[in-house]
This record gives structure tokens, C-alpha cells and sequence, in this order.
């Protein structure tokens, strides 16, 4: 007879009850993704065992794409259609992606985005990266043979909102939930907190595949609260590759290669990086298309010269978010190395000297990351008992402006600040009978706008005509937990409070993602009704296990006759979800019902605060 | 709606007395407790409604932590609670003593400022004057009520600090 299977009592649900939600890396040369299994997170391995997924896509005359393994053996063959680091474009625009000569494909300049030209047309990152999410959700899928509920997607610390915004529309492009954008060091620190139990400052050191992060944290009983965070969203692994291979190039005194044999040689150049971490020599022998064979060796001490100033400009700003956190050095008790470029052992030493302490390696570099994201997700979805949840509280890693008269930029809330977040600004019109006006938004810490990444224009209109100078616009900046942003304003000086419409110029519209879906994309068929109604009929049943979850808790902080009506309301939406097929409809009986029970919400809240308060924490002072 | 009115009043959010000189520690762990409670990410499954009200309420706990945690915006929201605003755009009337003090300090960061061991005397005064000017705002709020004198030596306190931050750059400059 089979054993039956009982968790321990309040510890977590019943197996069939756990809802299960995965955490991905999303990174520059593989992706990951990992869920939470009997309480350990585990990396989800593919039908061939292999954990990690190359973020490579190729895309096909045919209109099929292909992605991992499968696209890496294409990479030397078919270099333009065949993107790698797909990443380093996320949110960009030509001018903002350093060493764009370097890659082999063709851009096209778009406002805000660049795209890739393919055999299959014009793609944007955002396309590239949601094949690559789509294959991980398949994975996690066929895995754990049950439907996915959400998933939390890691992002580098210092990554900016236009890059933010890009990775979650690529999510829902796949056709996944975002439950949470986790900065990557933050989820380290969660992998490695939970694990050992540690107390105190320590210091996350992130060398990605093509991108770098630092973040300082306290760690206490339960709180990860990130103090600081720094970095260089274009600085990683890659980049010592392709010093290596300049530095080949010069040894053998070759002429610029086509791009089939600067892939060959690039792949090489990876090779050798990654042979002398372990070895004190290594060899770039490669044969080119023309017959002309290369064969350079090199050691370690001569690949730690090449590469040293690499490795410094990453302690410069080790030691600015040390300052930014107000911490010297030797208050912060440990360093956590995250990222398969810390495995370089000049990479260790220098941190370690830094640090005047052993980095702490323990996890697997290139696990550590979707590991912690697969235990946040795993909380987010509601499947720790409340003893267990630890709170994360995390900053807006660039200082975001707008700008002013002269290009000047003024500061509306400065790097580092927890989030969520919110900051209002007043504005008033130029000239009589104006109506709209225009702010442009940037971020970063430069004093000149154009020396900031420009988040774009947001268009206020409907402003009620005045004479100049007496309107008074309220302009509300919400930074939100993913660390996006959004805007809002009102007008307020006519004494009526008109809420005024904002268009930004970034981030996908519905429309898009639609015309996005249609083109295409991943080559599956999709039915864009029956994936509208699916949409609709998750959020109903969210709305639905949401209010029911109130109701158990907390059915006493409503009269007798508001319960009555809440459960009407939820009733009503119970039978037109069942019954329902147009999702138009779904989604008024949604909104509907989400109206009638904000109030509920609300009260909730507030008597939660009140219990916080009163709790034995706060009282035992 | 019973806890929203103390978005109002950011010490009443966390169950503090209305005065300028409170314990830290106590403030540290009524946000923890508070954002225990509201944070989005305890409301990650929640309706959008639900959702949306843990963003405010949790970025109203980050506010009112950032307001109190500081000394300086902590004295101005006082005096605000109390009907005086510091003015701190347009009045920049100070003391002449006052000011002979900074125009001093400014000429000696100016002079010294390749000198390690006299900027660190240097900031030593600083501070030491910012820790006085700390305990006559305690003084005139907690003690004389005495909100206009507050916004003054707050205006005052404003001026020590931006000179503090502009001397510790010099001085990591030298680290």
C-alpha cells in the first residue's frame, strides 16, 4: 500500500492545495528556472537533465524559432539570426548598448527600443526574451504536470525601469503571470539568508554574464532590507571574453574577421576564460573559414592583466554603494558571490582583499539566483505559514528626475529609496488657455538630462484652459515593489479636482502584445480568444479566493448586512464564470465585483495595522 | 475607516507620541510590524484592489518612516503639524554669528581641503555643532512649544548639514 503524505499541522497546505509558482533567472548567457519542492528550492531540469537553458534564440526563413541548445549549435553558422544576450538590449536604443559594433546583427533604430532584423522580420527584445520565458514556463509546466499560477522574475539590481518594464512585457508576451520583479542579489541573499541563518550587513557581488551588481543588506530574524545598491548594467563576463579576444587578435596579428569566425573565435576566447579558472594555462587553437589556424597561449597571470581594469571598475562601485549605505568596509560581516563570472579567482581575490574576508561561496553561482526567486515565489503565492514569511524590503536603484529649464534635471526621488514609493510635484501652465503639457522623465544620477536614460515623455491633456500660471497640477511619481513607474496627476487649482490622462511613451500596450501574439510568436498557434478568456477567468477566480480568504479571517469586521451583500456579489460572479464566454463580460462582472468589495479591503487593512501595532512586538518596549 | 485619518499624522501611524526626540528603535519596529502587514508582497494573490491599497498603505509606511527617521524633516513636519512652515525656499535670513561661523568652516574646508587630519577636526566641529543645534530643537519643541524658534534653528540645522555632506566628500575624496 502507498504511503499517504501528511504535512506537518500549520506548516504548509496539503500537497494538493499548494499553489505552485516557479522563479526564473532571466540571464544574459542562460536562463533557469526553479520552483520549491518539500520545502527546497530546486533547479527544474530539462528531459536531458540540463538545468541550465542558453538564452539563445534563432530564428528561421520558415517562421519557426528555435531556442537553448538547439539555437547555440547555430551560432557560428547563422550569426544574424541567431541572438545572444538578449539582454544587454532589453529597453535600449542603439546609442545605449556599448560595443554594439562587436555583435553581428542588424538593428533597427525605434524610439525607446532597438529591434533585431531577422529572416523573420523585425524583432524586439522583448519577442527575443519571451521565447526564451515561453520555453522555461513549458519546462516548469510538463515538470510539475500542473498549471503555473505566477512566477517571480529576477532582474539586475541596477537595472532602469524602461529595462524593468521590457522584462515583464516579454512575461506576459509568454503568457506568465508576474507575481514580483526580484532584483538578482536580493534573491541571492534570500538563498543564502534562509540557508545559513545569517545576521548582520553583507554585501551581494553579482558578475553576471553581461551585467554587474552590487547590493549592501541587513539581514535580520525574518528581514532582508536592502540598504544600498549599485552597479553597471553593461559589465560582465562578456566582456572579459571579448577582451581576451581583442587581445588574440593582436597575438596573431589577424585582419577584422567575417562574422562567422569572430563567433568561432569568440566561443573560443569563452573557452579558454573559463579553463583558467582552473587551470594556469590555456590555449585558443581554432581553425578560420579561410584554412589560416590560430593557436595563442596564454596564462593566468597574463589573462588577469588583460582583464584587471575589468574587475576594478566593478570595486569602484562596491565602494559607492558602501558609501551610499553609510557602512565602512569592516562593518559588513560577509560577501556573497553570485554569477558564473565570480568563479574568475582574480575575481575572488580582489573582492576577498577588498573585504578583508573568504567570499562566501558555498551555492552554486549559477543556481543562487533562480533558487532564491523560486523561494520568494513560493511565498508570494501563499504557501508559507505565516511563521515562516520573512518581509523583503528593497530600493529604487537609480534617482529618478524630471527635466527642467536648460536641460537641468531635478530630483524627485533619490537612488536608494525604499519602495514602494511615492513623491508629488507641482506644475502650473506657460501660457493662457494651455491645456497640455509635456514632462520628461529621466533616470539617473547625472545633473544634465541628456547625460540620463530618458524614461520618455508623459503627455498630460484636458488640463481646463486658464490664464497662465494658475493651474496647479499635481503630478504624483508611484514607484511600485517591482520598482516601476507610473504617473498620475491632477488638476487642482480650478478647485476641482480633474484626473488627467498619461500616455507614456514606453512599455507595450495591449494592442501590442496582441499584433505581437498574432505575428507569431513562438511559432505555436495561439488562440488569442480562448488566451483572453483564460486571462479573464484567472482573474476571477482570484478575485474569488481573495474575498473568500477575507471572509475567513476576518468576517467579523462587517455588519451582518454588509456580509450579506459581499456574498451576493461573489455568488453573482461564481455563476457568470462558470457560465461565461465572452471574456468582455467576464471581465465587467470582475470589476463589478472588485468594486463592491474594496471597501471590505480597505477595513482589513486598517485592522490589520491597528493588530500590528498593538501586537507584543511594538508593546514590549 | 479608521487608520486612514493618521495618514495625516505620521506618528499616530506608528502608535508614537507627537515629539521630536523618540526612540528609534521603537519607530524601527512599528514599520517592520506595519509593513509585515501591508507590504505587496503579503498581497501578491490578492484582488487588484487589495493590491493596490498595499501599495499605498506600504509606500505611506515608507514615507512616514523617511519623514521621522531624519531629524531634520522630522522637526519641519512638527512644525507643519503645528501650523508653521519653515519657508525654507524663501527665508534664508540667519543670525550673523551664524553666519561668520559657516562663512569660517567654508573658508577652511577651502584652504585645507588636501589636509586629512584638519578636515577630520574639522568635521568633529561640525558635528559637534549639529549635535547642539539637536538638542536646542529638542528644547524648543518638546519643551517650550516653541514651533517659530524650531523652524529657525531648523533652517539653521539645514545649512550645518549641507556643509557636513559636502565636507565628508572631500574627505572620502582623500580615502
Amino acid at each position: 500500500m502507498a504511503l499517504l503524505q501528511i504535512s506537518e499541522p500549520g506548516k504548509s497546505l496539503a500537497p494538493h492545495q499548494r499553489r505552485i509558482a516557479v522563479g526564473i533567472d532571466l540571464g544574459t548567457t542562460n536562463s533557469l528556472v526553479a520552483i520549491v519542492r518539500d520545502a527546497l528550492p530546486m533547479v527544474l531540469p530539462d528531459p536531458e537533465g540540463r538545468e541550465l537553458l542558453p538564452s539563445v534564440v534563432r530564428y528561421l526563413p520558415n517562421g519557426r524559432t528555435q531556442a537553448g541548445f538547439e539555437a547555440l549549435e547555430n551560432v557560428v553558422s547563422d550569426p544574424k539570426n541567431t541572438i545572444v544576450s538578449v539582454k544587454r538590449f532589453m529597453g535600449r536604443g542603439i546609442m545605449d548598448v556599448s560595443h554594439i559594433e562587436n555583435t553581428p546583427y542588424d538593428f533597427v533604430d525605434e524610439p525607446g527600443m532597438l529591434k533585431l532584423r531577422t529572416v523573420a522580420g523585425d524583432k524586439s527584445p522583448i519577442e527575443v526574451s519571451a521565447e526564451i520565458l515561453a520555453r522555461l514556463r513549458q519546462l516548469a509546466e510538463d515538470s510539475v504536470n500542473d498549471e503555473i499560477v505566477g512566477a517571480v522574475i529576477t532582474v539586475p539590481a541596477y537595472f532602469d525601469d524602461a529595462q524593468r518594464q521590457a522584462t515583464k512585457d516579454a512575461a506576459k508576451l509568454a503568457g506568465i503571470e508576474v507575481l514580483r520583479l526580484l532584483n538578482e542579489p536580493t534573491a541571492a541573499a534570500i538563498a543564502y539568508g534562509l540557508d545559513n541563518a545569517s545576521e548582520g550587513i553583507y554585501a551581494v557581488y553579482d558578475l553576471g554574464g553581461g551585467t554587474f551588481d552590487i547590493s549592501i543588506l541587513r539581514m535580520s530574524r525574518g528581514v532582508f532590507e536592502v540598504l544600498s545598491t549599485g552597479g553597471d548594467s553593461a559589465l560582465g563576463g562578456d566582456d572579459f571574453d571579448h577582451r581576451l579576444y581583442c587581445w588574440v587578435i593582436e597575438q596573431a596579428k589577424l585582419p577584422p574577421l567575417s562574422l562567422q569566425d569572430h563567433r568561432k573565435l569568440l566561443l573560443s576566447c569563452t573557452h579558454a576564460k573559463e579553463q583558467l579558472s582552473q587551470n594556469p594555462l590555456a590555449r585558443v587553437h581554432e581553425t578560420l573559414a579561410d584554412g589560416t589556424v590560430i593557436n595563442v597561449g596564454i596564462s593566468q597571470a597574463q589573462f588577469f592583466e588583460i582583464t584587471q581594469n575589468l574587475v576594478a571598475k566593478t570595486l569602484v562601485a562596491v565602494k559607492k554603494a558602501l558609501r551610499d549605505a553609510g557602512l565602512k568596509v569592516n562593518e559588513v560581516k560577509g560577501v556573497v558571490m553570485v554569477g558564473g563570472a565570480t568563479r574568475m579567482p582574480h575575481v575572488q581575490r580582489a573582492v576577498g582583499e577588498l573585504f578583508g574576508s573568504k567570499p562566501l561561496n558555498n551555492l552554486n553561482p549559477d543556481q543562487v539566483v533562480a533558487l532564491g526567486a523560486a523561494m520568494q515565489a513560493d511565498l508570494l503565492a501563499g504557501n508559507q505559514s505565516k511563521d515562516d514569511e520573512w518581509l523583503l524590503l528593497d530600493v529604487i536603484p537609480l534617482s529618478l528626475g524630471i527635466e527642467t529649464m536648460g536641460g537641468l534635471v531635478e530630483k524627485i526621488i533619490p537612488r536608494n529609496t525604499p519602495i514602494p514609493v511615492a513623491r508629488a510635484q507641482d506644475f502650473t501652465t506657460f501660457k493662457d488657455g494651455q491645456t497640455a503639457l509635456a514632462i520628461q522623465v529621466v533616470q539617473g544620477e547625472r545633473e544634465l538630462a541628456q547625460n540620463c536614460r530618458s524614461l520618455g515623455k508623459f503627455e498630460l491633456r484636458g488640463i481646463p484652459p486658464m490664464a497662465a500660471g494658475a493651474a496647479r497640477i499635481r503630478v504624483t511619481f508611484q514607484v511600485d515593489a517591482d520598482g516601476l513607474l507610473s504617473v498620475s496627476a491632477t488638476e487642482q487649482g480650478s478647485g476641482v479636482q480633474a484626473s488627467i490622462d498619461i500616455k507614456p511613451s514606453y512599455g507595450l500596450t495591449d494592442a501590442e502584445i496582441t499584433r505581437m501574439l498574432q505575428d507569431g510568436f513562438a511559432s505555436a498557434k495561439v488562440d488569442l480568444l480562448a488566451r483572453s478568456l483564460r486571462e479573464e477567468q484567472v482573474n476571477a477566480q482570484r478575485l474569488l479566493d481573495a474575498v473568500q480568504t477575507a471572509l475567513n479571517s476576518d468576517r467579523s469586521l462587517l455588519s451582518a448586512q454588509e456580509q450579506v451583500a459581499v456574498e451576493q456579489e461573489m455568488a453573482s460572479l461564481q455563476g457568470i464564470l462558470k457560465e461565461e464566454t465572452d471574456s468582455a463580460i467576464l471581465r465587467k462582472a470582475v470589476d463589478h465585483a472588485a468594486k463592491a468589495t474594496d471597501e471590505f479591503a480597505q477595513v482589513r487593512m486598517n485592522a490589520s495595522i491597528q493588530k500590528a501595532l498593538a501586537g507584543k512586538n511594538v508593546a514590549e518596549i | 475607516m479608521a487608520n486612514l485619518s493618521a495618514s495625516d499624522d505620521y506618528f499616530r501611524f506608528f502608535g508614537l507620541d507627537q515629539q521630536f526626540q523618540i526612540d528609534l528603535s521603537v519607530l524601527d519596529r512599528a514599520y517592520l510590524a506595519i509593513q509585515g502587514e501591508v507590504h505587496p508582497d503579503r498581497h501578491a494573490r490578492g484582488s487588484d484592489s487589495e493590491k493596490r491599497l498595499a501599495m499605498q498603505m506600504a509606500t505611506l509606511a515608507n514615507t512616514a518612516l523617511q519623514t521621522l527617521r531624519n531629524p531634520i524633516t522630522r522637526g519641519l513636519y512638527l512644525c507643519k503639524l503645528h501650523g508653521v512652515d519653515a519657508h525654507l525656499e524663501t527665508n534664508t535670513a540667519m543670525p550673523t554669528a551664524f553666519l561668520m561661523k559657516q562663512m569660517d568652516w567654508r573658508e577652511s574646508l577651502d584652504e585645507s581641503a588636501e589636509d586629512l587630519a584638519s578636515m577630520e577636526v574639522l568635521m568633529e566641529e561640525v558635528n559637534q555643532s549639529k549635535q547642539e543645534t539637536l538638542a536646542d530643537i529638542a528644547h524648543a519643541i518638546d519643551g517650550a512649544k516653541n514651533y517659530e524658534r524650531a523652524a529657525e534653528l531648523l533652517r539653521g540645522l539645514l545649512f550645518i548639514d549641507k556643509f557636513a555632506i559636502e565636507l565628508d566628500d572631500a574627505i572620502s575624496a582623500l580615502l
